[in-house]
C-alpha cells in the first residue's frame, strides 16, 4: 500500500541514522575529508544504514564499495586497496570485524602496517538483544593484542569525528571502537584529541576512573555524584586503549588510593587489562578494581537495562566505587 | 573469445630458460633451509616465468613502480620458485638468496611484502589473496591507473570460503583488471584435492560466478603464453577473467611426480644431483 502516512514515531532502516547522531557524524565527517582531497574509499559489508556510510556514497559514490555479506573479503581488500594510495575506512559491527576478521586484520592490514581504519561499530552490549553474536565484549582485548594496530574508543560522536580527523594522516592502522551513535555527549563543547593522550576529566586523591568509550559518560556522572558526598574522585578518559597513555595512568596512580576501570567490554584483557599491565610492571600501585562485563556472555535484553544490570550506568558505577572504597 | 596474444620463439625460449632457473633456484634456496616445498614450486615455475617474462609490464630494480602490474602468491608456499626471478628483476640483491631463511633474512617459507621488495602482498594463510586482489584491481581503477592484478591460486586454496567471497564480489564489481590463475596441480598436503575437499567442476564453477574461464596446460610454455597474453591484454573483456592451468606436482624430477609427499621435504646432495639433472634434461 502506498500513500500511507506513519506516525512520527515509526521507523525504518532508512531513517534510524536520524536516532545515532554519532554514526550520522562519522560519516558527514568522512565526506568532508573526502571533499578535503584524502582518498578516502569508504567499504561496507551491507550494514550502510546501520553505520550511516549511505551518506557518503551519495555524495562519492566512486568512494565507497559495497561488498555485501563478505566481511572477510572486505577485510582483505582493504588491505589491497592500501597498498595502492587509498585509504579505506571498513566498517561493520564489531562482532565480526574484530571476531570473524581477527585473522585478516593480523596478517593483511596489522602486520604490513597498511593505513586502514577498521571501524567497530556496535560494540559491547550496545544490540543487547540481538544475542550474543552481535555483542562484542572481546574487542579490545583481541585488537589490542595485535602489534601495530593502534586501538581507540571515542566517548561520542565529536569524539569520534575529531579522532577521525585527527589520525587522517596516521601512517599505520587504527581500530576505532563505537556503540550505536546514540551515546550521551561529553564532548558538546569540542575535545582536543591526540592518538595516545588520555584525557584528563578531573583529579581525584580517594580514588581515580578510568573510562572508555560509552563508559566515559557515566562515569563522569558518577564522579559527580560522589565528589557531592565529599570525596576526591578523578576521571580519565582513556580513548586510546593501544598505545595507552601510561604516564596519564601512572600519574592518576600516584595520586589515588584506589583505582578503578570501567568499560563495556570483559574485564579480560580490555581497558583493566591494559591499566594492570602499566601498574603491575611500575610496581607500588594501588589496588585496580576492574569493572566491566565478568568473564561471561552477556545477558540479552535492551541496552540501557543491560547497562544497569552490569552496573555499566552511573548508579552502578557509584556503587562499583562505594564498594571499591569500603575495601 | 579473447584473441590470442603472438608469442615468438624467442619468447618461449625465454621463458623456458626462467621457468629453469625458478626449478635450479628452488633446488638451492631449499638445501639452504634444510625444508622446502618442492613440488608445489615446480607445478608453477612455467605459470610464474610467463608471468614475469611474458606478460606483465615491469621496470628492472623498479619494485614499486605504481603503475606496474601486481603479482599476488596465494599459494604463498612456494615463493622460493618467485625469488629467483625477483632477482632476476634486480628487485633485491642476489646475496639474499644466499641466506634463506637464515636468522634475518626477509625471504621466508612464505612471501613478505614488508620484508621483500618485489614481493606485492605477504601471503601464507590461504584464502586471502583474490580479496586483496580484487582491492588492488578496485584502488587501480579509482586511482585511475591500468595496471593488472594476477593473482595465483592453489587448486587446494579453492577449498577456502573467502576465495568464492572474492570471486563473487569481483565479478559484482566487474573487475576486469583482475587475473586469478589456478595452479590444478591436482594435490593438497593430505592427498588428492577431490579426495581431501573436491573441487569439481571449478571451471563451471567460476563461470557460475560470473568470470571469464580458460583452461590450459600449465607447462605447454607457448599455449600457456599465449593465453595468458591474451587474456592480460583483452581490452574488450567486462569481467574478471580465470586461468585454470593443469599442472603436475612436483614437474621435472620424476621421483616427485610420482610420490606426493614431496610437497613438503628436503633432499639428500646425492639425490639433489639427480633431480637438478632431471631438471636440466642431462639425466
Amino acid at each position: 500500500m502506498t500513500g500511507v502516512e506513519l506516525h512520527e514515531g515509526s521507523w525504518h532502516l532508512h531513517t534510524v541514522l536520524d536516532k545515532s547522531p554519532g554514526l550520522r557524524l562519522l560519516a558527514d565527517t568522512l565526506v568532508e575529508l573526502v571533499d578535503e582531497g584524502h582518498p578516502i574509499v569508504a567499504c561496507t559489508a551491507d550494514l550502510k544504514y546501520s553505520n550511516g556510510l549511505f551518506r557518503l556514497q551519495e555524495q562519492h559514490p566512486g568512494r565507497f564499495i559495497q561488498f555485501g555479506i563478505s566481511e572477510q573479503n572486505m577485510v582483505s581488500a582493504a588491505a589491497g586497496l592500501a597498498t595502492t594510495g587509498q585509504l579505506p575506512y571498513v566498517a561493520t559491527f564489531a562482532s565480526f570485524l574484530a571476531l570473524l576478521c581477527c585473522e585478516q586484520i593480523r596478517t593483511d592490514i596489522a602486520y604490513p602496517g597498511l593505513p586502514v581504519r577498521l571501524i567497530g561499530h556496535h560494540a559491547g552490549i550496545t544490540l543487547g538483544f540481538y544475542g550474543t553474536s552481535h555483542h562484542a565484549t572481546e574487542d579490545l582485548a583481541i585488537m589490542r593484542s595485535l602489534a601495530g594496530l593502534a586501538v581507540v574508543a571515542p566517548a561520542d560522536g565529536p569524539a569520534l569525528a575529531a579522532a577521525i580527523r585527527a589520525t587522517v594522516d596516521h601512517p599505520g592502522p587504527i581500530y576505532f571502537r563505537i556503540g550505536r551513535g546514540r551515546d550521551p555527549e561529553v564532548y558538546a563543547g569540542g575535545i582536543d584529541f591526540e592518538l595516545g593522550k588520555a584525557i584528563v576529566h578531573q583529579e581525584g586523591t580517594d580514588l581515580t576512573i578510568f573510562a572508555t568509550g560509552s563508559t566515559v559518560h557515566p562515569s563522569l556522572e558518577a564522579a559527580a555524584r560522589l565528589r557531592a558526598t565529599g570525596l576526591s574522585v578523578g576521571v580519565l578518559d582513556v580513548h586510546t586503549v593501544k598505545p595507552l597513555d601510561a604516564d596519564a595512568v601512572l600519574a592518576a596512580a600516584a595520586r589515588s588510593a584506589r583505582l578503578m576501570t570501567v568499560e563495556e567490554h570483559s574485564v579480560v584483557g580490555g581497558l583493566g587489562g591494559a591499566v594492570a599491565e602499566v601498574l603491575a610492571t611500575a610496581g607500588g600501585s594501588p589496588p585496580l578494581h576492574r569493572h566491566g562485563i565478568r568473564d561471561e556472555y552477556a545477558l540479552i535484553g535492551p541496552p540501557i537495562h543491560l547497562y544497569r544490570h552490569y552496573r555499566l550506568d552511573a548508579d552502578g558505577i557509584v556503587a562499583e566505587a562505594e564498594s571499591v572504597l569500603a575495601r | 573469445m579473447t584473441a590470442a596474444g603472438a608469442v615468438t620463439a624467442a619468447d618461449v625460449e625465454l621463458v623456458t630458460e626462467k621457468a629453469l632457473l625458478s626449478r635450479e633456484e628452488t633446488i638451492r634456496l631449499i638445501q639452504i633451509a634444510k625444508v622446502g616445498h618442492f613440488a608445489s614450486a615446480f607445478s608453477c615455475a612455467e605459470i610464474l616465468a610467463a608471468l614475469y617474462y611474458g606478460v606483465m609490464r615491469l621496470r628492472r630494480g623498479e619494485p614499486d613502480w605504481p603503475d606496474r602490474d601486481r603479482f599476488l602468491f596465494g599459494k604463498g608456499h612456494a615463493a622460493a620458485a618467485l625469488y629467483p626471478l625477483l632477482v632476476d628483476w634486480g628487485f633485491f640483491d642476489r646475496a639474499i638468496l644466499d641466506e634463506y631463511t637464515r636468522v634475518g633474512n626477509p625471504l621466508g617459507d612464505h612471501p613478505d611484502m614488508s620484508r621483500v621488495p618485489g614481493i606485492d602482498f605477504s601471503s601464507g594463510s590461504l584464502g586471502h589473496a583474490l580479496s586483496a586482489g580484487l582491492g588492488m584491481a578496485l584502488g587501480g581503477r579509482i586511482g585511475g591507473r591500468d595496471f593488472r592484478v594476477f593473482v595465483l591460486l592453489g587448486d587446494g586454496e579453492l577449498n577456502e570460503g573467502q576465495v568464492w567471497e572474492a570471486a563473487m564480489g569481483a565479478s559484482h564489481h566487474r573487475a576486469r583488471n583482475l587475473i586469478a590463475i589456478v595452479d590444478r596441480n591436482e594435490y593438497s598436503l593430505d592427498g588428492k584435492v577431490d579426495d581431501v575437499l573436491g573441487i569439481e567442476p571449478v571451471a563451471d564453477k567460476f563461470a557460475a560466478f560470473g568470470w571469464e574461464v580458460h583452461e590450459v596446460d600449465g607447462h605447454d610454455v607457448p599455449a600457456l603464453l599465449c593465453l595468458l597474453r591474451g587474456v592480460a591484454n583483452d581490452a574488450a573483456r567486462a569481467r574478471p577473467a580465470v586461468v585454470i592451468a593443469r599442472t603436475v606436482k612436483g614437474k621435472g624430477v620424476s621421483f616427485m611426480e610420482s610420490e606426493l609427499g614431496w610437497h613438503l621435504g628436503y633432499l639428500a646432495p646425492e639425490d639433489e644431483a639427480v633431480a637438478l639433472a632431471e631438471i636440466r634434461g642431462t639425466a
